[in-house]
């Protein structure tokens, strides 16, 4: 089989495959920069717990009218943003911290869409919503993916500011603006949006891999916030193609081929990354004049 | 002289806890203010206050116009997360927030200001340096960098010279002393009674309740520092409403 086959065949011969190729470009922009700024937020698991709060949403969607793509997303939507800006307005208005306030408003909502979807007594088959079909992605998901992007680089650029600072210094933020609060509960609306337009290719819990692994890796090679940024999304980008090239040679599902190329990627940068790698300390160099 | 900043019969603190209680008095344009006091005694509380951070249980601070977020604050041990990375310059260059806003383009007279307030706290060099490199007196010349950019009326500092070495504290009350020549009033919390009085004329020696305000020198005489020691902390599970409460 020659290299033509292997790399390139794939995409030129089969239309599901260059769907599938767009979508993740897709996601990836819009999930690089989301995944690095959850990272440098400590808010890394904040995007499992989004993943579990948005999964019932969707599941209702489902239950009320199949595998349709706008009732899952809005469903989905309905579900996190609720989740989110609930947990971010308790925390922020009490004493309670952010991860508790966090916690107790995903759990509500998982155990809700359970108790919604046992009450209906359907045996719901729910391994769309739970793994995605990066393959099956049709021209409607692909506008939406789309769009999602679109809307997230855009919020990205008005919110940069306020976002960075939030980041290093809270207090300073609060004592000039009000802008940290907005920014913020924007912010979570992103994660939201990302993971509903994740889901549909990489399934709820998946979709969350392509933010914090490609960003997870990238720390290990770059010190400054931009090519941070940058970076997470082309590693984003390219263990999407990657991991659609090994689905495609080797007939493993999709999604979570893509995410495990990430992760090999995440376990190469822990070995070898160049900023705080183990090879590094394992093999200590001599230290510098100054 | 006209009055900066005033506090009627103030009190301030959590869940209805005073930490600072019945404080009144003027903090004029352009005066050099130390707050001085034991731990808990309410100076932090009363600078978060004063910056508009912490809304008071009784009585009120009059601003006389001035809209708290114009107030630069410097909040003790301030919670940066050092490892984010982020280098000295675009640090420095959060302190032009209230001009460049959110989408406020940076041009050359204000990298020129930048420049100038990184020269000024003796950084020259360090711009492109993470912040998560930089030692705890280089960390805190940064902030005051930013200070320097930020062109606020009124300023406050809490703690600003705690741990830091001779060189950098005495090049940090040069630019507070800057600060006061130029007619803005600073306004800090120090422990440093030395350092006080000679560079701060006027002190308010806190313990809860206000001990003296007023020139250093009689601020922080034997007598009030001893009221002061007497007054102590308290905080009592049991405490009833004050009977001063308006």
């Amino acid at each position: 089989m020659s290299l033509y086959d292997t790399f390139i065949s794939p995409f030129v011969e089969f239309e599901f495959m260059r769907r599938a190729l767009a979508g993740v470009f897709a996601l990836s922009l819009g999930a690089g920069p989301v995944g690095a700024f959850l990272m440098l937020r400590r808010m890394s698991l904040t995007g499992d717990a989004m993943a579990h709060a948005i999964l019932p949403g969707a599941a209702i969607g489902f239950l009320f009218a199949g595998l349709n793509l706008y009732a899952m997303t809005a469903g989905g939507l309905a579900a996190g943003l609720l989740v989110a800006v609930g947990a971010g307005v308790v925390a922020r208005a009490t004493g309670m911290k952010e991860d508790a306030s966090l916690a107790a408003f995903y759990l509500i909502s998982l155990a809700l869409g359970v108790l919604i979807v046992s009450l209906r007594g359907s045996n719901v088959d729910l391994l769309h919503v739970l793994f995605g079909t990066v393959l099956g992605i049709d021209d409607a998901t692909l506008v939406l993916i789309a769009g999602i992007t679109t809307i997230t680089l855009l919020t990205l650029a008005v919110v940069w500011r306020p976002l960075v600072l939030e980041c290093v210094d809270p207090t300073f933020l609060a004592s000039v603006s009000r802008s940290g609060g907005v920014s913020h509960i924007a912010f979570l609306s992103l994660v939201v949006l990302n993971l509903v337009g994740g889901f549909h290719a990489l399934g709820t819990l998946l979709s969350v891999g392509l933010m914090m692994l490609p960003a997870a890796t990238a720390r290990f090679f770059v010190r400054d916030l931009t090519a941070l940024v940058t970076t997470s999304t082309l590693i984003a980008f390219g263990s999407g193609v990657a991991g659609l090239l090994v689905s495609y040679n080797l007939g493993t599902p999709s999604g979570p081929s893509i995410i495990l190329v990430a992760g090999l990627a995440y376990a190469g940068a822990v070995f070898f990354g160049p900023i705080g790698g183990l090879a590094g300390r394992l093999v200590p160099r001599r230290h510098l004049e100054a | 002289m006209t009055a900066q900043i005033s506090f009627r019969n103030l009190t301030l603190g959590y869940e209805r806890h005073p930490a600072v209680h019945h404080l009144s008095g003027d903090v004029e344009k352009g005066a050099l203010l130390a707050i001085c006091g034991a731990n808990g005694a309410g100076k932090s509380t009363l600078l978060k206050a004063i910056g508009g951070a912490l809304k008071p249980l009784g009585g009120t601070i009059d601003r006389h116009g001035l809209d708290p977020r114009e107030i630069a604050y410097l909040p003790q041990g301030a919670e940066i997360d050092r490892s984010f990375p982020i280098h000295v310059y675009d640090m420095v260059s959060m302190g032009l927030w209230r001009r460049a806003g959110l989408f406020g383009g940076i041009g050359r007279a204000d990298r020129e200001k930048i420049e100038h307030a990184i020269a000024a706290v003796g950084l020259e060099g360090f711009e492109n340096r993470p912040i998560g490199t930089l030692s705890g007196g280089q960390m805190q010349r940064t902030l005051f960098a930013r200070l320097l950019l930020q062109d606020a009326r009124v300023i406050l500092l809490d703690e600003p010279f705690t741990a830091l070495d001779a060189k950098t504290v005495s090049d940090l009350v040069e630019l507070v002393r800057r600060w006061h020549g130029e007619q803005r009033t600073v306004i800090a919390v120090l422990h440093d009674f030395d350092l006080v009085r000679a560079t701060f004329p006027q002190t308010l020696l806190l313990a809860r309740t206000p001990v003296a305000w007023g020139p250093t020198a009689e601020a922080l005489d034997p007598e009030n520092l001893l009221k002061a020691r007497r007054m102590g902390e308290s905080w009592r599970d049991d405490a009833v409403p004050c009977s001063d409460a308006a």
